[in-house]
């Protein structure tokens, strides 16, 4: 099933099919390790429900929603 | 020689830097930009070597300054060798960096740091399978122990006498052909680094495609053959994955520690609470509170107000207060009671007292060598000295301020703060870690503004230094008490203290929001940030960054400060035939004269009309020495609480414009070196525009309340009306940039 990263809840794994963003936000997202077939473990959400941390490649990496809305992931 | 260190953030390239070149690191800027270019030097080997400090960086992409000026430094100036710093516990997002490093032809060593992390953890890494895979030396290193260092520098001089082709680790055929075809069209150019080169021009970098120099035409039968279509033709995209695919490739074997995806490491327990959805934001306002609390306290503990514990021993009042006991004793004989010290002194008020008394000492000792009623001696006491120590008074508490701010810098802490925050601020043009920048605003803005480095972007530095002296400093706190009386008659003083700190900060919301809607720049910086795992500060680093910042401010204090000293006080001493001596009194003076005609400017503010009108300019004028010598020049003028014949209106907007306005040298020599230069001619302008106006609206509306209230309401709801107009002019134009 074909979900967007922000629509993920905590605790929840999916891997990423698609980057949609742009420019240097696209660049920042690879150079992060963010590239198609990775795996992402949604950690948890910020107090006032955004940012969002993830787990990717062995580490912790947080994220804003309208970020996440451009990484289209793949979920079981 | 010359070595550049290079590394992901938080790898421990700081630790390694400051153990390598210990005390004779320098920092600067590098030109353009105001990154920290840290230097040094490595003396324990025959030839002395010069470490250049890169910041920290995740990828040599074109996008932010850090990045810029490392990719310029390492392809223009060509260090001697590059030594990478390798995160050991995080193998596959640290060497994609390294595999940029690698095109580049430079000698390379890596250092794989907190190996012995990994090892606790359980895990290995075959660092001879690194060796061979990248074709370069690497040396197990334990920057915090300070372990294999030594080794590290052996190889890395030996490295750097050999130079080294760049490698690339792409070994798909089509790409491979198209990055030689390029490749060898620079080299037809005499580009230098060509491999680095054509790779970035591969990737369509934006500083590659834009280089005038190189034409390379002709490549597109060959971007057609290269299979792009899972990243929809973006060449970047796939470049990037094809590197994060060798490292996976290639190491996939070793594991760096046990911790699956699931098991928990003390990072993650700490996170359990620190960034808890409910507790996480009380926690870190304790912690602030905490940190204020060292060094603001009068009272640590509040020991007295809670359990009623006071000092009575003359030797101990004596020595909390900085040897301040004779003052205590002949005001408390005077009242006729027993000398009693409420609650003992925090930290940071211990250190001030001591240093009150070191710079009160000096003063009087100098008084006491110089002859009497000399020019000169003015000159040095009471115009230098004094105003130096203003100054001085604040600086243990700067420092302490700025230490606390390192070690939750430093400890990981501070990304969770902007974790946490983010969403307040946004609204803003600001990420959550300006929040503390801005808190710290309270305390003094000089730190608030150190601290702001911080902070990743740019214009997001110059906002939140702008912002920083509308959040009422210590040192305003005497204005205010001093206004509060006088207005005490008609209305409540703490009220009118209170309402000066709100409006503070409801300004800096506000002149946020207008920035931002006025501003070039309407996007709000990318938020895609790394949540380093927790660990303790070290001491060396905090004592190095500390060391940095006390010699930038001695440096500041010994330069722009005292001239501007100088300056106030030689005006505010001399007549404008200044060849005639001194005056006896300020009113005589240049100053004086100054205040008369600024007066007039003034005017549509209300608070300098009349006969005393030019003594309020005169004190806003001293008060950039520091912001209690308003204070202090008012009452040498004969304004006091009972003498001040201002309307209440006339006061407030009084104090708005201190509020608002330059804040103390100190502050804008800071402010200077810490934003851009543009940013700090439109912070000064703003500073000096706001005040004004805000001064100015807040005199008329005033009026219009005691003309009747209803006036002073209707024109209230008039300014609340256009507020909003404003926050939807705002809403809607950001809209339109989507």
């Amino acid at each position: 099933m074909e979900k967007y990263l922000n629509e993920l809840s905590p605790k929840a794994f999916g891997t990423v099919k698609k980057i949609l963003a742009e420019g240097k936000m696209k660049r920042r997202l690879y150079d992060m390790g963010v590239t198609p077939g990775v795996g992402i473990v949604v950690k948890k959400f910020a107090p006032m429900g955004d940012p969002i941390e993830i787990t990717i490649r062995g580490y912790e990496l947080t994220i804003r929603k309208s970020e996440a809305q451009t990484i289209l992931m793949e979920v079981k | 020689m010359k070595i550049a260190l290079a590394g992901n953030p938080n790898c421990g390239k700081t630790t390694l830097f400051n153990s390598l070149t210990g005390a004779t690191a320098h920092v600067g800027n590098w030109p353009g930009v105001t990154v920290d270019k840290k230097e040094g030097w490595y003396k324990k080997l025959p030839e002395h070597i010069q470490i250049v400090d890169l910041p920290g960086i995740y990828s040599l992409s074109p996008y932010t300054p850090e990045e810029i000026v490392s990719r310029n430094f390492i392809v223009d100036e060509t260090p001697d060798c590059v030594i990478n710093v390798i995160d050991a516990t995080n193998l596959e997002r640290n060497l994609y960096l390294t595999t940029q490093i690698l095109e580049i032809d430079v000698p390379v060593v890596i250092a794989l740091n907190m190996m012995d992390v990994v090892q606790k953890h359980g895990g290995t890494i075959d660092v001879q399978t690194i060796e061979q895979t990248l074709q370069v030396p690497v040396v197990e290193i334990s920057a915090l122990k300070n372990e294999g260092i030594a080794q590290l520098m052996k190889v890395t001089y030996q490295e750097a006498k050999q130079p080294r082709k760049g490698t690339s680790l792409f070994t798909d055929t089509t790409l491979t052909t198209y990055i030689q075809c390029v490749q060898a069209k620079m080299e037809q150019q005499n580009v230098t680094n060509s491999l680095f080169h054509a790779i970035k021009w591969i990737e369509k970098d934006r500083i590659e495609r834009s280089n005038q120099e190189v034409v390379i035409k002709d490549t597109e039968q060959w971007e057609k053959k290269i299979d792009t279509s899972a990243f929809d033709g973006d060449m970047e995209g796939m470049i990037a994955d094809a590197r994060y695919q060798y490292i996976a490739q290639s190491f996939a074997k070793m594991s760096q520690n046990k911790k699956g995806l699931e098991s928990t490491t003390t990072s993650d327990r700490m996170d359990r609470v620190l960034t808890h959805r409910i507790w996480s934001i009380p926690l870190f306002l304790l912690v602030m509170f905490i940190v204020f609390h060292f060094v603001f306290s009068e009272d640590l503990f509040f020991l007295n107000g809670l359990f009623g514990i006071e000092i009575s021993n003359p030797g101990w009042i004596n020595f909390l207060t900085g040897m301040g006991y004779e003052d205590i004793l002949a005001e408390t004989i005077e009242n006729g009671e027993a000398a009693v010290l409420a609650g003992i002194p925090s930290l940071g008020v211990f250190l001030q007292n001591w240093m009150g008394w070191l710079t009160g000492s000096v003063i009087d000792l100098v008084s006491g060598i110089m002859p009497e009623g000399t020019w000169y001696t003015g000159l040095i006491c009471d115009g230098l000295l004094t105003g130096l120590d203003a100054i001085f008074s604040f600086l243990p508490q700067i420092l302490l301020l700025f230490l606390f701010i390192s070690i939750l810098e430093d400890s990981g802490y501070m990304a969770r703060v902007a974790f946490i925050m983010d969403r307040a601020f946004r609204k803003f043009g600001l990420s959550g870690k300006a929040f503390i920048p801005l808190l710290m605003g309270f305390g003094c803005s000089v730190p608030a503004m150190m601290a702001t480095k911080t902070l990743e972007d740019e214009k997001e530095r110059d906002l939140a230094i702008r912002l920083s002296p509308f959040f009422s400093c210590g040192a305003k706190a005497p204005i205010w008490a001093m206004l509060a009386a006088v207005v005490a008659g008609s209305f409540l003083g703490d009220i009118f203290v209170f309402s000066i700190y709100v409006l503070g900060i409801v300004v800096a919301i506000v002149s946020a929001l207008l920035m931002r809607a006025f501003g070039k720049k309407v996007d709000v910086p990318p938020f895609i940030m790394e949540l380093p795992a927790y660990h303790m500060p070290q001491f060396k680093n905090l004592m190095a960054h500390l060391w940095e910042k006390f010699k930038h401010f001695i440096y500041k204090a010994s330069t722009i400060i005292t001239a501007s000293i100088i300056v106030i006080w030689f005006l505010s001493n001399f007549q404008w035939a200044f060849w005639t001596g001194m005056v006896d009194d300020i009113s005589e003076s240049m100053l004086a004269d100054l205040g008369r005609v600024l007066q007039y400017v003034f005017y549509p503010c209300g608070w300098s009309m009349g006969q005393d009108g030019w003594k309020y300019t005169v004190a806003s004028i001293t008060g950039l020495i520091a912001k209690e010598d308003v204070v202090g020049t008012m009452s040498t003028l004969g304004l006091t609480e009972d003498t001040i014949a201002l309307s209440n209106a006339a006061i407030y907007a009084f104090a708005a414009y201190n509020l608002f306005t330059l804040p103390c040298f100190a502050a804008v020599a800071t402010a200077k070196s810490e934003s851009t230069k543009k940013g700090f001619l439109v912070t000064m302008a703003w500073w000096l525009g706001a005040s004004y106006v805000l001064s100015m609206v807040i005199f008329w509306m005033g009026k219009l309340f005691e003309i009747g209230w209803y006036l002073g309401l209707l024109a209230i709801i008039v300014l609340v009306v256009a507020m909003v107009l404003l926050g939807e002019f705002v809403v809607k134009k950001r809209k339109v940039a989507k």
